[in-house]
């Protein structure tokens, strides 16, 4: 099983990566864009093919290493 | 009585430390990172900077997992004092022992020069042998060092005295130098024992090295233990 991870820095935390590819698309002409967040993505493989277990492990791999809460939140989905 | 410096794999700042340490009259020992206790003699712990595990993922965010930060965060909780300088800074936030986060600088620049700090709160031995408004001068070298933390924390570390530098013009104005909420430069702990800032005190110890405000905040720091 895999778990897709996505992490992001959490709404109204200034994303300053996210705000400058905004300002590269707007000068390339790109002026439909309205705003940009950057982000990470961690694919895990898992060994288990137990999702229950799996989803209380990948949320305490968040939890602990992959997010930093105090500025990010994190969303995942596993996939067989 | 000794100092322990830490010492992951990435860390570049180990010697200048045990350097500037040792010239104020105090003995240093570098700690490398696989220990899983410090040296019996400790009396202080600084994390120096550097890019500890390449700062993959976070900067700081490994780091805390190495068998010494454990230590390290046991040594703290039991009222010990420890410095946490540029990536040490940011691994004493990963870590828990400080409050806030710090993100990519603003301009996405990696932002290395002399920068002024501003003393905001002097009553912490760190800043024991300054006073608030004083300037200093040192050199900044980073690229995530703009710091964050929501507005009630930060309230709470004001009233506090936890906000303790901010980065500033040459006439004292807050300078918005990386991002940083407020300016902040530098913060420390509830109980005033735990310090991090991303200037670098322990490269401005000697006039060789373009001045020595460092060692004011250096010598503070030392002269609680």
């Amino acid at each position: 099983m895999k778990a897709i991870v996505n992490i992001y820095l959490k709404e109204g935390v200034l994303d300053p990566q996210g705000k400058a590819v905004h300002h590269a698309l707007s000068t390339m002409g790109f002026g439909d864009v309205s705003s940009v967040r950057m982000g990470k993505q961690v694919i895990l493989e898992l060994k288990t093919s137990d999702e229950k277990a799996a989803k209380v492990e990948v949320e305490k791999m968040c939890e602990t290493l992959l997010a930093n809460t105090v500025i990010e939140n994190y969303t995942f989905e596993l996939v067989k | 009585m000794s100092i322990a410096v830490l010492f992951f794999p990435g860390t570049n700042c180990e010697q200048d430390t045990k350097y500037a340490v040792e010239k104020l009259g105090y003995k240093a020992e570098v700690v490398w990172h696989k220990e899983s206790i410090l040296p019996k003699d400790t009396e202080a712990v600084i994390v120096p900077g550097g890019f500890s595990y390449g700062d993959y993922l976070r900067s700081g965010a490994i780091a805390k997992f190495s068998p010494i930060m454990q230590e390290v965060v046991r040594f703290a909780n039991g009222g010990g004092r420890v410095l946490g300088i540029c990536n040490g800074f940011q691994i004493l936030l990963e870590s828990g022992l400080l409050p806030g986060a710090m993100k990519r600088n603003e301009n996405l620049h990696f932002i290395s020069k002399f920068a002024n700090l501003k003393v905001i709160s002097n009553e912490n031995s760190f800043l024991s042998l300054t006073k608030n408004g004083d300037l200093l001068n040192m050199p900044v070298a980073h690229a995530d060092g703009n710091y964050n933390i929501d507005p009630e924390s930060l309230k709470k570390m004001y009233d506090n005295g936890q906000v303790i530098l901010k980065y500033a013009s040459d006439n004292g104005e807050e300078l918005n130098l990386n991002g940083s909420v407020d300016c902040i430069a530098g913060v420390c702990n509830s109980t005033k024992t735990v310090f991090g800032l991303m200037p670098h005190p322990e490269r401005a110890c000697e006039n060789s090295l373009g001045g020595e405000d460092g060692n004011k905040l250096l010598k503070g720091f030392l002269s609680s233990i």
